[in-house]
Order: C-alpha cells, then structure tokens, then sequence
C-alpha cells in the first residue's frame, strides 16, 4: 500500500512580472520505509516537491496524501532538511535540535535526554552548549539532521544535505545517515545531484526533467545495492551499470534543458 | 596543540604590546582635552578672542560652581535629562512596537507605506509648535519632541531588518508547524538584535536634539532653556557652560548603550 501519495500534482509561482511553471502533473507512490532519490537538472522543481511533500506550500493543483489522508499544513510527521543546515546562530546546538518540539510545546526531560543521545549516536555529544559558528560543515549537518529525526517523524525530506561538504565528510555521512534510516525504518525522499550518492543509497530513483518539471525516468536499484552500506554499494559491480543509464538519462536533459535555457 | 614555553612568551610579547598602544592613545587623548582647554584659556585672557562671546574655561567653571550651590543648576539638569530619557525609550520602544505590527501585517504595511514615507521625510522639529499647542507648553511637549524625532525612522530602519532575515529560518520553524508568532519570536526578533541595538545608538543622538529644540521652543527650564536664556541676555558663559554639559550627558548616555549592546550580543 502506498504510504506517500502526489497526485497530479502542478505547481505555479506567481510574481509580479512572470507565472513559473515548476511543476506538472507529478504523480508517485511511495512505500512505507523505501528510500526514493530524486535527481534532476538545476531549476527543475525539485526543492519544490519536497517543499509540497512538506505541506510548506500547498500545490496550485493535487493532492498530497500521507497515509490516505490529505496534508494541508506541516506537522510533526514530517521531518524536512532544507538545501543548508539553516542552525540557529543565536541558538546553542541543544536548544538547535530541541527547537521542534519546543515549537509543538513537547518539550521535557525525556526529550531533552533523547536529544542529548541522538547527539552521541552522531558523534557530538561534546557540543550541546556550543554555538553553531563552533562548528565544521559537516558536524553542523549531523546537528541539523539530529533537529529534523527527534520530532520522530514518519517520513524525511533531505535536500541535497551533502552536497557543500568535502568528499570525504560526505561519504562518512551517507554512511552515518543510512544506518540511522536502515535502524528507524524511515521513509525517505532525498534530493541530489550526486548520481553515485542516489545509487548507493536508495532503493528507487526518479529523474526529473525541466520546464515545466515532470518526472521523467524511474530507476529501479538491484537488490544487492541496496542491501549493501553505500561505501560497499560504489565499490559493486552492478553499481557502474546503473551509473551509465543515469548519466546518459541525465546527460539528454542538461543538453536539452541548456539549449532550451537560451531561448 | 601544546602551550610551550616559547609560545607563552611571544603570547605575553602581544599582551604588552597592545598595552602599550593603549597607553599612548590614552596619553594623547588627555594632551588634546589639556591643550584645547589651555589654548582656550590663554587666547580669551589674551583677547585674541572675545571673551564676552567665547567665555573662558575657568568662567565656565566658575559659572557651574555658583550654580550648583544655589541650586538651580541641579534642576535643569534633572529636567533635561529625564526628558531625554523619556523621549528616547518612547521613541525607541514605539518605533519597535510599529515596526512588529507591519510585520505580522503585510497589509497594514502596504497601507501606512506612503504616510511612513512622507513622515520620515518631514523634518520632525518644524512640528514643535504644533505639538506645544496640542499638549501644552510643558515637560509632555518636550518629550514628545525627543519621541517623535526618532520613532518613524526607527520603524523603518528595523521593519526593513525584519524583512532582509533569511527566509529559510522560517522555512524551517515552519517545517515544525510554527505560528506566525514563533517564527517571530525564534527567529526574527533575534537575527535582528544587532540592528535594533544600532537603532538605540543613534536615537540617543536623536532625543538630545528633539528634548533641546523643544527647550528652545517652551522656554521654561532646562540646558535648552539656559542656551537660549543665556542668548538672550548676552551672558554667553552659560551658553558654553550649557553645551558643555549636554556634551558630557550625551556622551555618557551613549556609552551607557555601548554597554547595554556588549551585555546582550556578547
Ligand atoms: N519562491 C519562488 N518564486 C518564484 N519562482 C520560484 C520560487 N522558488 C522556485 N522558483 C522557480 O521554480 C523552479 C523550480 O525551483 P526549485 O527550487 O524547486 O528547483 P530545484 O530543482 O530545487 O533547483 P536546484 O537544484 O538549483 O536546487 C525554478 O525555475 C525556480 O526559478
Ligand atoms: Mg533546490
């Protein structure tokens, strides 16, 4: 049974001089616990879906439906990891990733030690009372990821929450976070521009095209990538198969979508 | 990283370094005031100036002494300064308070856009008779004049910063199922505080000058009223006596707000 539903959905951004059309008749289905990557060529809406997957905006038309019931606003349910880590300055790391459930007034001791052991489980347990300025790009993405799982959500929209760090720290991290996901059994919808990164790390992939953004291509992962850490998962045979159909599916796009951009 | 010896001692090199620079600013600062006040002195006992017009620092002296002990000096001091308190925080906390509402009212905003515009534009001191008739030729005239110089910048200058904070913290607490309040309270009201520690200093600046045109206009009491007194009767010592006073005040209000800022930004 589907647990996450778009149907048709269309989306418009109005200003005063243009209507863009972001979006258009994006309908998928995804399953309870799968992990979908989402890639697609710059400007193509893919920060838009998430942001509807979300309930931050509504679609100008369809639905969106979490387990069979409509979302209309944002809820706990939820977890979304925007494009940058977006930490509070003026906040410390603890009060940082308890800022949910200080939001939705759930806020006490359990949540407080849930939060301080999530820390550890992503290595900052010795960084609770620093200040985000105190800390490496890819320790403030654990910060902000811990944020977005301690709501405990049923589904987790990341966008591209790799993509500023070094190669490195990214691996680490994608090595980190699909342990975590693996353990919770998290639904999953990520975006990326990395091809290796949704290879190795999910279960579907849907390429997306531009103008106006539509879902283009459906990539099923084999099995034995997927039930693979994603370090071992590049390292597979199977894995450089898939990676050629991705790039020559994306490779049409950018040629098209650039020719297309000068007009 | 280890702390050896040898960086302990270039470390305490720095130390001493900056010190000393400290020192010789310092000591320069005072020979400006000592030399300012001298060249003063000598050239009005030397007539190279009038010293009916331009009085001498130990005039000055002399003038704050006497007054002081009879008294009414001390009075005119507590007036204007408490009027220029008052104006300030009115205008400060007013300011703040309009530029919240037009926040959550994106409407309210459009609407009061133009009036807010041609207000700003308006040079706030030409209302002063206007408001001493309104609200009578006493201390409420007067601290309205060191609210309302202040107030309508103060809206737009921290309206403008609301506005300029980075959507994505919204996006965020929103993700959250944050209200409108809490979006303002996590994060608009505190990306803002530098700017509207800002607006403090230069409303202090500002109060001082709508409480002063306001003593010129009621000319009652006050260091205002003194100036413009002291004008009239050609006693120039207690124009100088007064200005130097209101610079004083006006310099250690503003530190006072140095202060304050330090305290809360950290
Ligand atoms: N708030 C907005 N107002 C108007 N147009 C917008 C807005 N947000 C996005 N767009 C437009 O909608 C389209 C899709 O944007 P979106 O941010 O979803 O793309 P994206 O795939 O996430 O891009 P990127 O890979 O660069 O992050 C783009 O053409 C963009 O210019
Ligand atoms: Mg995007």
């Amino acid at each position: 049974m589907s647990f996450l539903t778009l149907e048709k959905v269309t989306h418009y951004y109005f200003s005063k001089q243009r209507v863009t059309k972001a979006l258009k008749d994006i309908s998928v289905s995804i399953h309870e616990g799968e992990f979908i990557a989402l890639l697609g060529p710059s400007g193509c809406g893919k920060s838009t879906i998430l942001s509807i997957m979300a309930g931050i905006i509504s679609p100008t038309e369809g639905k969106v439906k979490l387990q069979q019931k409509a979302i209309h606003a944002p809820s706990s349910e939820i977890g979304y990891m925007l494009q940058q880590d977006y930490l509070f300055p003026w906040k410390s790391i603890l009060e940082n990733i308890l800022l949910g459930p200080k939001i939705n007034q759930t806020l006490s001791k359990e949540m407080k030690e849930k939060g301080l052991s999530l820390l550890q489980e992503v290595g900052l347990e010795h960084v609770g009372s620093a200040y985000p300025d105190a800390l490496s790009g890819g320790m403030r993405q654990r910060a902000a990821l811990v944020r977005t799982l301690i709501n405990d959500p049923k589904i987790l929209l990341f966008d591209e929450p790799f993509s500023a760090l070094d190669y490195q720290t990214k691996l680490k991290l994608e090595e980190l976070v699909s342990g975590l996901l693996k353990t919770y059994h998290k639904t999953t919808v990520l975006v990326t521009h990395d091809i290796g990164e949704a290879i190795a790390m999910s279960d579907r992939i849907f390429v997306m095209d531009s103008n106006p953004g539509t879902i283009s291509k459906v990539f099923e992962v084999p099995i034995e990538l997927r039930n693979e850490q994603p370090l071992l998962a590049r390292r597979h045979p199977k894995y450089q198969l898939l990676f050629d159909k991705v790039w020559e599916e994306l490779d049409t796009k950018e040629t098209v979508s650039s020719l297309g951009g000068g007009i | 990283m280890k702390q050896t010896k040898d960086d302990d001692r270039l470390f305490q090199h720095y130390l001493t370094s900056v010190r000393k620079e400290k020192k010789r600013v310092i000591i320069w600062q005072v020979l400006i005031l000592i030399s300012f006040i001298l060249i003063w002195e000598v050239a009005s006992r030397l007539y190279w100036v009038d010293p009916l017009l331009f009085s001498s620092p130990t005039t000055i002296y002399q003038v704050i002494a006497e007054k002081l002990q009879d008294g009414s000096l001390l009075k005119h001091m507590q007036i204007t300064l408490l009027e220029t308190v008052a104006g300030f925080l009115i205008g400060t906390i007013a300011g703040i308070f309009l530029a919240v509402s037009l926040w959550f009212s994106k409407r309210l905003s459009n609407i009061l856009d133009p009036y807010l515009v041609i207000l700003n534009a308006m040079p706030k001191v030409a209302l002063g008779p206007i408001i001493i008739v309104a609200l009578g030729p006493g201390y409420v005239s007067i601290i309205a004049m060191g609210a309302i110089i202040s107030v309508i910048i103060t809206t737009l200058v921290v309206y403008a910063a609301f506005n300029e904070v980075d959507p994505n913290y919204a996006k965020v607490l929103k993700s959250f199922g944050a209200t409108k309040r809490q979006v303002f309270q996590h994060a608009v009201f505190p990306a803002t505080m530098p700017t509207m520690i800002s607006t403090l200093k230069v409303n202090v600046g500002l109060s001082w000058v709508g409480v002063i045109v306001g003593e010129f206009l009621v000319s009652k009491q006050g260091l205002g009223y003194l100036i413009i007194y002291g004008f009239q009767v050609f006693d120039f010592s207690l124009v100088m006596m007064s200005l130097v006073l209101i610079a004083l005040f006006a310099a250690v209000m503003y530190k006072l707000v140095e202060r304050i800022e330090n305290w809360l930004i950290k």
